[in-house]
């Protein structure tokens, strides 16, 4: 279609002198024309290399920013969420036991009294608010961390994913480790 | 041609109300009486709310990124995050950038941390309280400009997975690939994963090892092709994830279930992987 339509022009062309464009022209005029109207870019370009442009976006890459993502998250799913704290209280329960045992190991070779008997003593002439205190600073993490990981055991037979059970089981969780702590500080 | 469209609906509706009693009668579209007035003469027709929004212009690298506050009369603007953000670009400052494309939830582009979760612009209602709106981009993302994060590793790991259909018999009659009903099914809450990266983007195990661990996205679409009846290759695919981190770096944090704009579960997904392997 097009090639047919540039044809039937250039014969009507042919037939007919162009009063608009004339091929005729001298040339210099041209070149005048062509600079008057030559297109002023705002941005000018040069050509480089294709590893000097890998380079330059390598270096430009490096220094995006990473964008925020602990301290803008929702706290209440990072902070407070059950993941985090079921690892802080296991860190801490495995942690606490290697260091009481290395310091029972050590105990005799400086004089440390920390076995059961004279610790049981120690903690029985504490005042009833530190001992209350201190009983569920331990009963607190324990509950915590033996009911979520019930929960876990749960999560791996692929069950009680539904949204719904993943935010109220939070806090189910939380208040049934808070009341079986305060059962523990009360009753044990 | 709008002319036309625009006098065919008025003698549509005209026509409609001939036949119907007249006792809720509304023009096709009232955009006119918000935008007339420029400003709000009194301040109780102005609901004014301020979205803080994250800025940061590779033009001048050395600028550390900024939360630049805007502020828009609710009345005027869309119900949508997206409306908001788009009336910013359009009527306050034109370089802000975002993705953005089909305003519907679809196409997945303009995924963001909206007031602290991961969710589409386009589906996340402005909340009506005063307080200040915060938007930044995906979180523990290389940020290319504003709001728009760096997907780039996030697609890598897509392709990794080889999420397409691997067989190796022809089909019985030479046409499609049948399965049941019930294998269909399987691939309910997994087929419509748009990729969006909210989830994967939301998980902290995400965040410390994304170059090694796929993520809750890539490993949903990891179980849509394990999952799926006509694949032939689930030995290969759950061999490629049977390593200490593309998968195992999962610990059930489940912010990718809770974020998920589109009410997917990548947290049963992956456990369900955990399973297939085990067992």
């Amino acid at each position: 279609m097009n090639v047919s339509r540039v044809g039937v022009r250039a014969l009507q062309q042919g037939a007919k002198p162009n009063v608009f464009f004339s091929q005729n022209l001298p040339r210099a005029a041209m070149a005048a024309k062509a600079t008057t109207t030559m297109q002023t870019r705002p941005a000018s370009t040069n050509k480089i290399s294709e590893t000097d442009g890998h380079s330059l976006l390598a270096a430009q890459r490096r220094q995006r920013p990473i964008s925020p993502h602990l301290q803008v998250y929702d706290p209440t799913q990072t902070w407070f969420g059950g993941s985090i704290w079921n690892r802080i209280t296991g860190g801490a329960f495995s942690g606490g036991l290697y260091v009481f045992g290395a310091a029972y190991l050590a105990a005799p070779l400086f004089g440390w009294h920390i076995e059961s008997a004279s610790m049981a003593a120690a903690f029985g002439s504490l005042p009833l608010a530190v001992k209350g205190s201190l009983k569920f600073l331990m009963a607190w993490p324990f509950a915590f961390h033996g009911i979520n990981s019930m929960r876990h055991l749960t999560w791996d037979t692929a069950k009680g994913f539904s949204k719904k059970s993943v935010m109220s089981g939070g806090y189910a969780i939380l208040g049934a480790s808070v009341v079986s702590a305060l059962g523990m500080v009360l009753f044990l | 041609m709008a002319a036309l469209r625009s006098s065919s609906r008025l003698l549509a509706t005209a026509s409609r109300s001939a036949f119907k009693p007249a006792v809720f009668t509304r023009s096709m579209a009232t955009v006119g009486d918000a935008t007339n007035n420029a400003e709000p003469k009194n301040s109780d027709a102005s609901k004014m709310k301020k979205f803080q929004i994250y800025r940061w212009n590779p033009d001048q690298p050395t600028e550390k990124p900024k939360m630049q506050t805007y502020e828009l009369d609710l009345n005027k603007t869309g119900p949508m995050v997206l409306d908001a953000l788009v009336r910013i670009k359009n009527e306050i400052d034109p370089t802000l950038t975002f993705r953005r494309s089909c305003r519907e939830g679809i196409c997945g582009s303009c995924a963001m941390n909206i007031n602290g979760t991961n969710t589409l612009a386009c589906l996340c209602r402005i909340p009506t309280d005063t307080q200040d709106m915060k938007v930044y981009p995906l979180p523990h993302t290389y940020v290319v400009k504003d709001l728009v994060p760096d997907l780039t590793h996030f697609y890598k790991q897509y392709k990794s997975i080889k999420p397409y259909l691997q067989r190796d018999t022809p089909s019985p009659d030479g046409k499609e690939y049948r399965q049941t009903k019930e294998d269909r099914r399987k691939l309910d809450g997994l087929y419509e994963c748009i990729l969006c990266a909210c989830c994967s983007t939301s998980c902290p195990s995400y965040w410390w090892n994304s170059e090694e661990y796929l993520g809750p996205a890539i490993l949903l679409q990891s179980y849509r092709w394990i999952i799926d009846s006509r694949d032939e290759r689930l030995s290969e695919r759950k061999a490629a994830l049977d390593n200490s981190m593309s998968l195992y770096r999962c610990h059930t944090i489940l912010n990718c279930t809770r974020t998920c704009p589109k009410g997917l579960n990548p947290g049963l997904a992956i456990a369900e992987i955990k399973k297939e392997m085990s067992f």
